[in-house]
C-alpha cells in the first residue's frame, strides 16, 4: 500500500506486551493464597483444582513470553535496551516458575504443613504475593517512563516503588528465617524426608519474592542507562 | 509554434494527472500522523488536507515551481529549438506520474520529488546534452535530500526535549500543558505565515516589506493561538481516564495542538509538492506562449491553481482511503510526539519551499520521527525504514530518468516527423 513505509517505521513496542505478561504472572502468583488455604484446611479437591489453575496460568504466561521474544528483531531502535527487556521478561517468567515449583512439591508429596508453622507460612506466602504485586506496579510504570522519556520525576517515582519492593523482599527473608528455625526445632519429631522437602518448600516460596525483586533490579538498570 | 494547442493540452493533462497522484498517495503521509494519534478523524483530516494543501500550493508553491521549471536545466543550449524542452518536460511529467502509479501500486516507497527531478535530469542529460544540466543546482537538491531529514530530526529532537522539560516531566503536567501548549500553537501559525510572506505573495497581489511580514506573521500566530486556547478550554479532563496511564488527559491537550500542526503539515506539503506537478507545466506554457525558452517570464497563477485542484481531486477520489490505511497503522505515535514530529517536518519543508528546494515531505517526516525516537520518546522504531529510503533514492532517480528519456524520444518522434 502506498505510504506504507511511514507506518513501517513504527516497530511494535515491547512495553505493553511486557506489562501484559506481568499481569499474567501476578494472576498466577495470587492463586497461591487460596492454594495454601486449601492445603492447610486439608481440602484436597480444591487444592488440586487450584494447582491446575496455576499450571494453566503459567503456560499462558509462557506463550506470551515466546511471542514477545519474537517481536524483538535487532533492527528495532528502542528507548530501553533490548537485553534489559529480555532479562526482565526472563525474571518475570521465573517468578511463575517458582510458584509452580511450590505447588508442585506440595501436591506431589501430598504435604501437610506442621501445625506450629502454619500461621507464619501463611504470612510468608502473603508477603511473597505482595512483593510480586509491587514489582508489577513498577513494571506498569514503564509506559509512563517512556511518555516522559525517563524524566526525573518519573524515575523518582519508580525508584521509590523499587525500594519498597526491596523492603518487602527483606521481610520475606526474615519470615523464612523464622520458619526455618521453627522447622529446625521440630526436626526430631518429623519424618526426615518430609523435613527435607519442607525446607525445599520454604526455599522455593522465598524464591518468589527474590525473583520479584530481580524484576525490579533489572528495571533499575533500564533507568540507569 | 506548431502543435502549440496540443502541447498545452498535454501539459495540462499530465500536470493534472501528476497532481492527482500526489493528492492520492503523498498527502496520506502528511496527514496520517494526525489520524493515527486520533487528533483528527478521517473526515476532519480530509477537510484539513483539502483546505491547507490548496492554500499551501497556491500561496507558497511558487519558489519550488520555478526551480523545477527553470532551475535544473540550462535552456540556453536549446534556444533555437524550444520544442525539445517542451517534449522533455512533457516526458518528465508522464514518466514521473507513471513511475509513481506503478510504485505505489506495488507499495514501493518512492518520493514524488525524486521521481520528477530524476526524470528532468534524465531527459536533459541524454536528450539535450550532458552539460545542459545545472549540475551544481542538482547537487544542492540532492544534498538537501540528505540534509532535510537530518535537520527536521534535529528540530524534532529539541522540540520534544522542550516538551519534556516544560510539560511532561514536571509536577503538574496537566497545568503546564494548558500553560505552554498555546505557545507551540503560536509557533505553528507564526512560522507558516512568516516563511510564506517572506517569499512573497506578489502573485496574489500582496507585496509586503520584511518588517510588515514580521508583523503580519505575529498577528497570524496570535490568531491561531487564540483559537487554540479556546479549543483547549473545551477539552474535557476526566480524572478516571488517568488510572491506567497517567498522561491520558495531558495527551488530550496535545491533541488540540496536533490539529494545528496537521494544518501546517498539509500547508507545507502543498507548498513543496505542488511544484512537482506544475513546474513542468509552467515551463511548457511559457515556451508555447513566447515561442522561446524565456527564462524570465513569471508564473501564471492559473497553473498553481491547476496543481492545487489536482491535489484536492486526488485526495477526494483515492487519497482518503490511503490516509485511513496509513493512519490505522500509526497508533504508536501519541499527540505529544506526533506534534513534535509534524512541527519539525512542516518547518523544514516550508523553509525548503521558501528557498525553492524540492524535498521529500515523507522523508522529512521520517527524519523528524527518528529525532523524537532519539530523544527516547517512542517505544520502538524500525530502522529498516532508513535502509528503504536509501534504496528508494537509488532506484527512483534512474527509473524516472530512463522513463523520461523513452518518452522524450517518443514525443520527438511523434511531433517532429
Amino acid at each position: 500500500m502506498a505510504g506504507g513505509y511511514l507506518s513501517g517505521i513504527f516497530g511494535s513496542s515491547p512495553v505493553r506486551p511486557l506489562q501484559t505478561h506481568m499481569e499474567q504472572i501476578v494472576e498466577c502468583v495470587q492463586q497461591l493464597i487460596p492454594f495454601i488455604n486449601a492445603v492447610l484446611d486439608g481440602n484436597t479437591s480444591d487444592r488440586d483444582h487450584i494447582h491446575r489453575n496455576i499450571v494453566d496460568l503459567e503456560h499462558k504466561a509462557d506463550k506470551l513470553k515466546k511471542e514477545l521474544r519474537l517481536r524483538l528483531p535487532s533492527s528495532l531502535f528502542m528507548p530501553i535496551d533490548r537485553r534489559d527487556v529480555l532479562e526482565v521478561l526472563t525474571m518475570q517468567d521465573r517468578v511463575a516458575g517458582a510458584v509452580r515449583d511450590v505447588s508442585g512439591i506440595i501436591i506431589g508429596r501430598n504435604m501437610v504443613i506442621p501445625e506450629p508453622m502454619r500461621d507464619n507460612y501463611r504470612e510468608l506466602v502473603a508477603t511473597c504475593v505482595q512483593s510480586v504485586e509491587q514489582a508489577h506496579q513498577a513494571i506498569s510504570e514503564l509506559d509512563e517512563l517512556i511518555e516522559t522519556s525517563f524524566g526525573d520525576k518519573e524515575r523518582e517515582r519508580v525508584g521509590s516503588l523499587l525500594s519498597e519492593l526491596d523492603r518487602i523482599e527483606q521481610t520475606t527473608d526474615e519470615q523464612t528465617i523464622t520458619l526455618s528455625h521453627q522447622l529446625f526445632d521440630m526436626e526430631q519429631q518429623l519424618e526426615p524426608v518430609n523435613v527435607m522437602f519442607l525446607y525445599r518448600v520454604l526455599d522455593r516460596t522465598s524464591l518468589i519474592a527474590d525473583r520479584a525483586q530481580r524484576v525490579g533490579s533489572r528495571l533499575q538498570l533500564m533507568l540507569a542507562r | 509554434m506548431e502543435f502549440s494547442v496540443w502541447y498545452l493540452g498535454l501539459a495540462a493533462a499530465f500536470g493534472l494527472f501528476m497532481a492527482w497522484g500526489i493528492g492520492a498517495n503523498d498527502v496520506a503521509n502528511a496527514m496520517a500522523t494526525s489520524v493515527g494519534s486520533r487528533a483528527l478523524t478521517i473526515k476532519q483530516a480530509i477537510l484539513v488536507a483539502a483546505v491547507f494543501e490548496f492554500t499551501g500550493a497556491f500561496l507558497a508553491g511558487g519558489q519550488v515551481t520555478s526551480t523545477i521549471r527553470k532551475g535544473i536545466i540550462d535552456a540556453s543550449d536549446v534556444a533555437d529549438r524550444p520544442e525539445l524542452l517542451v517534449f522533455g518536460m512533457l516526458a518528465a511529467l508522464l514518466a514521473a506520474a507513471i513511475w509513481l502509479l506503478l510504485a505505489s501500486r506495488r507499495g514501493w516507497p518512492v518520493s514524488t520529488t525524486h521521481s520528477i527531478v530524476g526524470a528532468i535530469v534524465g531527459f536533459a542529460a541524454v536528450g539535450i546534452g550532458f552539460e545542459s544540466v545545472h549540475w551544481a543546482k542538482v547537487g544542492t537538491i540532492a544534498a538537501s535530500w540528505v540534509v532535510s531529514p537530518m535537520l527536521s530530526g534535529f528540530i524534532a529532537f529539541f522540540i520534544f526535549m522542550s516538551v519534556q522539560r516544560l510539560i511532561l516531566s514536571t509536577e503538574d503536567p496537566l497545568a503546564n500543558a494548558r500553560k505552554y501548549v498555546p505557545f507551540y500553537i503560536f509557533a505553528v501559525g507564526f512560522i507558516m505565515a512568516l516563511v510564506t510572506l517572506l517569499k512573497g505573495l506578489s502573485h496574489v497581489g500582496l507585496d509586503l516589506s520584511t518588517r510588515q511580514s514580521l508583523v503580519v506573521a505575529v498577528v497570524a500566530g496570535l490568531a491561531t493561538m487564540i483559537i487554540g486556547v479556546l479549543l483547549i478550554k473545551r477539552v474535557k479532563v476526566v480524572p478516571s481516564d488517568d488510572e491506567d496511564f497517567r498522561f491520558t488527559n495531558v495527551e488530550k491537550i496535545f491533541g488540540v495542538l496536533m490539529i494545528f500542526t496537521a494544518c501546517g503539515m498539509a500547508f507545507a506539503h502543498g507548498s513543496n509538492d505542488v511544484a512537482n506537478a506544475v513546474g513542468p507545466v509552467a515551463a511548457v506554457v511559457s515556451i508555447v506562449k513566447t515561442g522561446a525558452v524565456a527564462q524570465k517570464s513569471s508564473l501564471a497563477t492559473w497553473i498553481l491553481l491547476l496543481g492545487a485542484v489536482g491535489i484536492v481531486l486526488g485526495l477526494a477520489t483515492y487519497g482518503w482511503r490511503v490516509i485511513k490505511t496509513v493512519g490505522r497503522s500509526i497508533t504508536e505515535l501519541t499527540p505529544s510526539r506526533g506534534f513534535a514530529a509534524e512541527l519539525a517536518a512542516a518547518t523544514t519543508v516550508v523553509i525548503a519551499s521558501g528557498t525553492g528546494i524540492p524535498i521529500s515531505t515523507t522523508h522529512t517526516l521520517v527524519g523528524a520521527v527518528l529525532g523524537v525516537g532519539i530523544a527516547r520518546g517512542i517505544g520502538a522504531l524500525n530502522l529498516r525504514v532508513v535502509r528503504n529510503i536509501m534504496l528508494s533514492w537509488i532506484v527512483t532517480l534512474p527509473a524516472g530518468g530512463i522513463l523520461a528519456i523513452l518518452f522524450f524520444f517518443l514525443f520527438k518522434g511523434i511531433f517532429l516527423n
